[in-house]
């Protein structure tokens, strides 16, 4: 049932992500042979492109696992075909998230301490557990999926990786949830906007892995599914403008925060145009229109439209991320404030090549995971045969 | 300002001079705290250290604090945006009425510490006399502390450092920021920033125990209207602010 | 990070060596593995001929038996860092600062520099990294403030 990709493709793509995997690595070593002195971040912006590329896959990690809830929670067969697909990509989006975020440490070189030293009140130890539970999950529900033997485990496995990716997309929220002391975080809205956003980006890396693996093997997608998984897509990328639009709509209506709405809005230089010109229009509208219209029903049309998505949700992470450390904290209301630690100023961050790569490296990581397991587990999604009667299921 | 006055301040230099010398040589007797407790005895949770700055005291233009900091715990003195400031002179303009006032600020030492509570390791953690620190072994260099913080008092180690001092351990890689000058405490000094200001004649920041009410700080703070920043956060910080 | 110590005794020499692994692989499994390995290696190294010639400072009576810092120093440094770190105990017997106060070279004041300094010296024959003087000072106390 399960199609391989040929051969020669397989070599191509190993060497293609192994090397953007290589040249992450490279990168990280750089790092921390010379410090983070040589990435764009500081001591204003202590996060930057490695978070949005790690935040980005990690949430998608979450979302990839759609189409497996949907198959086994929901128990729609032409998603559940595709089961092994998201479970794959999940772990591998999962994968390559977590090594950058722990390439980028001041001290990657003491993983141990942190797999050994957990304070409970913070949300990132739970992450971890979060992390290596979603793993585990994963790869049990893959089992049950894979040998036969394991089949009635297969249920209570969906629901258990169901139940937790919602879980770990609440945490990845909860990261800046939390977080009392910016105006662009610390709000309750946070962890289920997250969610929704991880439902459109999981679906739109879906769509391209799924596309990528048909047309490597020369065969087509039933247009009734494409038609189907598309109109998903549109739904989530609807969803999450909604949250967002919430989002900043309760922060203007909050008196104090209209400074900061006010900069990622309007004057804040790169934010407003990152936001509107990249996560609003490219990263929403065009994709919508490239969805419902039905002037572009063809896969090649799903695939930009998903592209787009991902565009628009690193354009939303850095915008989210960078913007939300650059407005400066509110320390003094009410006062204008000046001083040599970049107290009262818009804080400046330009990214450098080394921590771009690294981030681009996690995504090479996930690549190179899909790749070899898609052709050793023989996981490329089925081909379909068109029947009739089987439409009425999903 | 009233620095801006030539005799005012020449009065105030004499003054301070005084100030100066009853702040610094029987200090011991004064604020009651400089017998360094014993090597073998653990921090107390009686005590709880804190600091009074006072911003009328506290001079524009001034940055003796901030250089004795530096000194003190080895730092570069450097202000680009990738180097470490544990203390740093702000200056106020209030937006309405237009009142300018200059204070210093650092690590707050909070009683409830975001960055303790955000920290994954447990690295950043509160000591049982009050002083929020950084443990360098176990620090991973994650910066959640950094994003936590409210006052921005975090600094985090961009490049290979040198030379550190032998009280004050500082390496690439982790988050570190005021220590209150803990190992100055410990043997019974006070912070170097106090006794720089002390030094300046401005007398501006007093350093004692706030859990004992017959020292001096805690005195002052019965006596006077002071003020922590961000109090609507409920940190209960042990920096208190006069004058703001 | 957990420590293993291997020590072997030729004539009066006792040879200690210290390998760091992770905590869960210090096992009996692993030990008598490594126990093995290093039974293999140990003609190759045994030799009094080679081993550090080291430029023990102001020497002296040592804080504790010499034979048991070469064995177990990193502990009990360890356990100071610990209680002087989080409770604030300042035991200058146990504390890094004493040891490099007291076994700094007389030539460079220092711990560190070359094969016959101190720490570098011995940590170089038997192999192990030092992670302690990217942060701390490896010059004695008195030298180094008066440099600054």
């Amino acid at each position: 049932m399960y199609s391989k990709v040929e051969a020669r493709n397989f070599y191509i793509l190993v060497a293609a992500s192994g090397l953007i995997t290589g040249i992450g690595l490279v990168a990280a070593w750089l790092m921390e042979e010379h410090g983070h002195i040589i990435t764009g971040m500081n001591n204003q912006i202590v996060w930057g492109i490695p978070h949005v590329f790690a935040i980005f896959m990690i949430v998608a990690a979450s979302g990839v696992l759609n189409v497996a809830s949907i198959g086994s929670v929901f128990g729609k067969s032409v998603y559940k075909a595709r089961a092994p697909l998201s479970s794959l990509l999940s772990i591998a989006l999962l994968a390559g998230g977590l090594t950058v975020l722990m390439l980028d440490l001041g001290r990657a070189d003491r993983l141990m301490v942190a797999m050994t030293n957990y304070n409970l009140t913070s949300v990132f130890a739970w992450n971890v557990v979060l992390y290596s539970g979603l793993f585990s999950f994963a790869a049990i529900y893959l089992w049950t999926m894979m040998d036969p033997r394991m089949k009635p485990w297969n249920k209570p496995a969906a629901f258990a990786v169901f139940a937790w990716r919602i879980i770990l997309t609440t945490g990845t929220g909860l990261i800046f949830a939390f977080l009392v002391a910016r105006q662009a975080y610390g709000s309750a809205l946070l962890p289920p906007m997250f969610i929704v956003m991880s439902f459109a980006w999981g679906l739109a890396v879906f769509h391209i892995v799924q596309s990528s693996l048909y047309a490597w093997n020369g065969k087509t997608l039933d247009p009734v599914i494409l038609q189907r998984m598309k109109n998903l897509l549109g739904l989530f990328v609807i969803a999450t403008l909604y949250f967002v639009a919430t989002y900043h709509l309760t922060n203007l209506y909050f008196a104090r925060q209209d400074g900061f709405e006010r900069f990622i809005l309007a004057g804040g230089g790169i934010f407003p145009w990152l936001f509107w010109a990249g996560y609003v229009l490219l990263g929403s509208f065009l994709p919508l229109v490239l969805i419902f219209h039905p002037a572009f029903d063809k896969t090649r049309h799903t695939v930009i439209a998903s592209l787009l998505v991902i565009f628009g949700s690193f354009a939303l992470l850095y915008v989210f991320i960078i913007g939300g450390q650059a407005y400066p904290l509110s320390i003094f209301p009410g006062y204008e404030v000046t001083s040599s630690f970049g107290d009262g100023q818009i804080a400046s961050y330009s990214p450098s090549l080394p921590e771009f790569l690294l981030g681009l490296g996690g995504l090479g990581v996930a690549f190179l995971i899909t790749t070899i397991c898609v052709r050793v587990l023989g996981m490329a999604p089925p081909h379909d045969i068109p029947d009739r009667r089987k439409r009425d299921t999903f | 300002m009233s620095a801006e006055n030539p005799e005012r301040r020449a009065f105030l230099g004499k003054a301070s001079a005084l100030a100066a010398g009853l702040a610094i040589a029987p200090g011991v007797l004064l604020f009651g705290f400089a017998h360094g407790r014993p090597a073998g005895e653990a921090a107390s949770g009686k005590v709880r250290w804190g600091m009074l700055v006072d911003t009328n005291q506290c001079g524009n233009g001034c940055n003796d604090c901030v250089t004795a900091c530096n000194k003190e715990n080895g730092l570069s003195g450097g202000t680009k945006a990738t180097d470490s400031q544990w203390i740093r002179k702000v200056e106020l303009k209030n937006m309405k009425g237009g009142r300018n006032l200059s204070l210093p600020v650092m690590c707050q030492h909070c009683e409830h510490p975001p960055c303790v509570d955000v920290c994954p390791t447990g690295a950043s953690f509160r000591r049982a006399d009050g002083i929020v620190l950084v443990d360098k072994h176990r620090c991973i260099g994650c910066r959640y502390c950094m994003m936590a913080c409210p006052y921005k008092a975090r600094s985090f180690v961009h490049e290979p450092l040198a030379d550190q001092k032998p009280d004050v351990p500082r390496g690439k890689g982790t988050v570190e920021s005021c220590t209150l000058c803990v190992h100055r405490v410990d043997r019974g000094e006070q912070p170097a920033c106090v006794e720089a200001c002390a030094k300046a004649g401005r007398g501006a920041i007093l350093f004692g125990d706030l859990n004992d009410p017959e020292s001096e700080i805690s005195k002052r703070i019965r006596t006077v209207a002071s003020a922590q920043i961000r109090a609507d956060l409920m940190l209960n910080p042990g920096i208190r602010y006069e004058g703001i | 990070m957990e420590h293993c110590y291997y020590h072997l005794i030729y004539g009066d020499k006792l040879l200690s060596v210290p390998i760091r692994v992770d905590p869960w692989l210090t096992n009996s499994m692993m030990k008598t593995f490594l126990f093995v390995l290093l039974l293999a290696a140990t003609p190759a190294w045994a030799g009094d001929s080679i081993a550090p010639k080291l430029d023990i400072g102001k020497g002296g009576q040592c804080v504790e038996d010499p034979k048991l810092m070469r064995k177990t120093h990193m502990d009990i440094l360890r356990h100071q860092r610990d209680e002087t770190m989080r409770l604030g105990i300042r035991d200058p017997r146990h504390s890094l600062a004493g040891c490099i106060d007291c076994h700094a070279s007389t030539k460079n004041n220092s711990v560190l520099g070359g094969s016959e300094n101190f720490c570098q010296g011995c940590h170089v024959y038997a192999g192990v990294k030092i992670d302690c003087f990217e942060c701390h000072s490896s010059k004695r106390k008195t030298v180094a403030e008066a440099t600054k």
